[in-house]
């Protein structure tokens, strides 16, 4: 089993295990193997494919928290230009499970709050698995209310397991600083675009996500509850899982059609890791298309809209 | 063998054995705190408070107004606001059935009431959570029940109170319960705007997503004594962190400790408090208090 698949992807693991073998011997071996080579590589593209037709619900979690798939680190050099990295709540710390600061999109200055889970592991643990403290979503908030009095859209991307459950996160007021966000986001006067990149889990996700324009990515996942916690609710068991990912409807087809999100960001065949670039380049050119129409509108119907849009929400038909 | 099952007949002994904590239906109630079985009616005077260890006894959504708004000139809003299952969300039961079951045993349509009323003569709109109708949880109907008595407040600049007693958001409703955190925050946001006060009133228990969008963002939070309120549950913690709670913790007593509340408020002392409060931001004079 190649651990850089999944299990259902183990089919094209071994096409692309072999492609692989095959070049090897090409390049010691004057052996015309190149049309093999293409053959067996129509035959994995075709092959992913198939399988990325047909995920199930569950699978796309399991896409969307893949080990390899690109976080916000991997997304803000491809596609920002000149990154000014800001740091700290001014209260209490810098948490690094959000990355804030300032950069150009195609030459304008914006603002970028991310939740990042980390690489390696030694990053994995600075950066708490991409769970946020209060510090770190005041900082999150610190950070848009400057992009407001400087006229910055705000550009979030969101992935995360869900904000921290620790006394820490408690004694500190995580449910204040997550409800203030919401609050503030609702009224800030600068357009906000925010996007789901891989795994956006409930309020944790939600505190940086209120804005003008939401994107998700393809194999991104949105829960108000991990799977695992709804089948451990309902069924006593995170073995249910698939079953709690069918019901709740965690994917963007199922929360583009209940007008939760606005736009489905398509990924590279196989998933956003399996082109990172691709993926950026994807996401860059969106996210420039939304910035360029959400600062052609009047900021007050900007404004209204996005109040509307949140009073609308669990109505039959969301605006 | 004690002398006293020597003479108490056979029957009554066996019965009190197999239930030994067991208090007759009807007139009398044992406090789930100190275990002191309690007189009902006197129970219900002291607002279901247990009158010897001061324990705060859970009460529905109803009651909560009933004690808390003058009995005169109530009136219920977005009572037509019904729960809506948009996902047809099905686990070992339908949702469906779960909300009728929900329904027939609360006597609710779902987990919030709002009514516009008087405290002490001050219009107010004040709503309170259904803790019994599963678990008080916020999906659509509560969010938006929530929002038109927020909008009623805002149209009629009077100010709002929320009671909550929730164990988060609704997650058969999924992202669309979610979604309700951000528009009762957004509505908040604006009362706060426009200077219509929001008094956030927290009672055992207030958890996950109520707690982390309205019940965190009054212009006062309060909470009863002993209430129980945090964005994490216990035992979540415990397992993240491999560690048992200290003490208290999430209590409203470590809230106030730690800045997350104003004040804590005594049952039978809310009309009070919360008069005397409103009356200020109001500029109307101070109202008499009923608990010397």
């Amino acid at each position: 089993m190649n651990l850089n698949y999944l299990d259902f992807e183990q089919p094209i693991a071994e096409l692309e295990g072999k492609i692989e073998e095959l070049q090897m011997i090409g390049s010691d071996n004057d052996l015309n193997i190149s049309e093999e080579i293409d053959r067996l590589r129509e035959k994995s593209a075709k092959k992913t494919e198939d399988i990325y037709s047909g995920l199930t619900p569950w699978q796309i979690v399991q896409v969307a928290r893949h080990p390899q798939r690109p976080y916000t680190a991997d997304y803000i050099p491809r596609i920002f230009d000149d990154w000014d990295e800001l740091h700290g709540d001014r209260h209490f710390g810098d948490d690094k499970a959000i990355i804030g600061g300032v950069a150009r999109l195609n030459g304008k200055p914006v603002m970028v709050i991310g939740e990042e889970k980390g690489r390696s592991v030694k990053d994995k643990v600075a950066r708490n698995f991409g769970m946020p403290k209060p510090e770190g979503y005041r900082k999150a908030l610190r950070l848009m209310e400057m992009a407001e009095r400087f006229k910055m859209p705000v550009l979030t991307l969101i992935d995360t397991p869900g904000a921290y459950p620790g006394i820490d996160s408690e004694e500190r007021g995580i449910s204040e600083s997550i409800a203030q966000n919401l609050a503030v986001m609702s009224r800030l006067r600068t357009p906000i675009i925010c996007t789901v990149i891989g795994e956006g889990s409930s309020g944790g996700a939600l505190a940086i996500g209120v804005g003008d324009h939401l994107n998700m990515l393809q194999y991104a996942t949105y829960f108000v509850i991990s799977p695992e916690g709804c089948a451990n609710i309902i069924w006593k068991t995170v073995e249910k899982a698939p079953l709690a990912a069918e019901a709740m409807g965690v994917t963007s087809s199922i929360l583009e059609e209940l007008g939760i999100i606005d736009e489905t960001i398509p990924e590279p065949p196989g998933g956003a890791h399996r082109d990172i670039d691709a993926m950026a380049e994807t996401l860059k050119q969106k996210l420039s298309e939304q910035v360029d129409r959400l600062q052609a509108e009047d900021l007050d119907t900007l404004l209204a809209r996005r109040y509307e849009r949140l009073m609308s929400y669990g109505n039959d038909r969301p605006l | 063998m004690s002398w006293l099952d020597k003479i108490v007949p056979t029957v009554v002994r066996s019965d009190a054995k197999k239930n030994p904590s067991k208090v007759p239906e009807g007139l009398w109630k044992k406090c789930s705190k100190c275990a002191a079985v309690l007189y009902r009616p006197e129970l219900e005077k002291n607002l279901d408070v247990c009158p010897k260890c001061d324990h705060h006894m859970r009460i529905g959504a109803r009651r909560r107004l009933d004690i808390f708004l003058d009995y005169d000139g109530r009136e219920e809003l977005a009572a037509d606001v019904l729960p809506v299952d948009r996902l047809k969300f099905k686990d070992i039961k339908k949702y469906k059935d779960r909300l009728t079951t929900a329904q027939k045993s609360t006597g609710e349509k779902d987990a919030l009431v709002a009514m516009k009323g008087t405290l002490k003569g001050m219009p107010v709109v004040a709503s309170a959570f259904e803790f019994a109708f599963h678990g008080g949880s916020m999906g659509y109907a509560v969010g938006e029940r929530f929002t038109r008595a927020a909008q009623v407040a805002l149209e009629e600049r009077i100010p709002y109170v929320c009671f909550s007693a929730t164990g988060g958001a609704r997650m058969q409703e999924a992202l669309i319960s979610l979604m309700q955190m951000a528009k009762t925050s957004a509505v908040i946001e604006r009362m706060k705007q426009e200077g219509i006060p929001f008094i956030s009133f927290m009672t055992d228990p207030v958890y996950g997503g109520v707690s982390a969008s309205l019940a965190l963002l009054g212009d006062i939070n309060a909470a009863e004594p002993g209430a129980r309120a945090g964005f994490a549950g216990p035992n979540i913690i415990e397992q993240t962190i491999r560690q048992k709670l200290p003490p208290g913790f999430q209590r409203s007593e470590f809230l106030l400790e730690h800045g997350a509340i104003d004040l804590i408020v005594h049952r039978t002392e809310i009309r009070d408090r919360i008069a005397s409060i409103l009356a200020k931001f109001t500029n109307k004079p101070q109202p008499t208090l009923e608990i010397s």
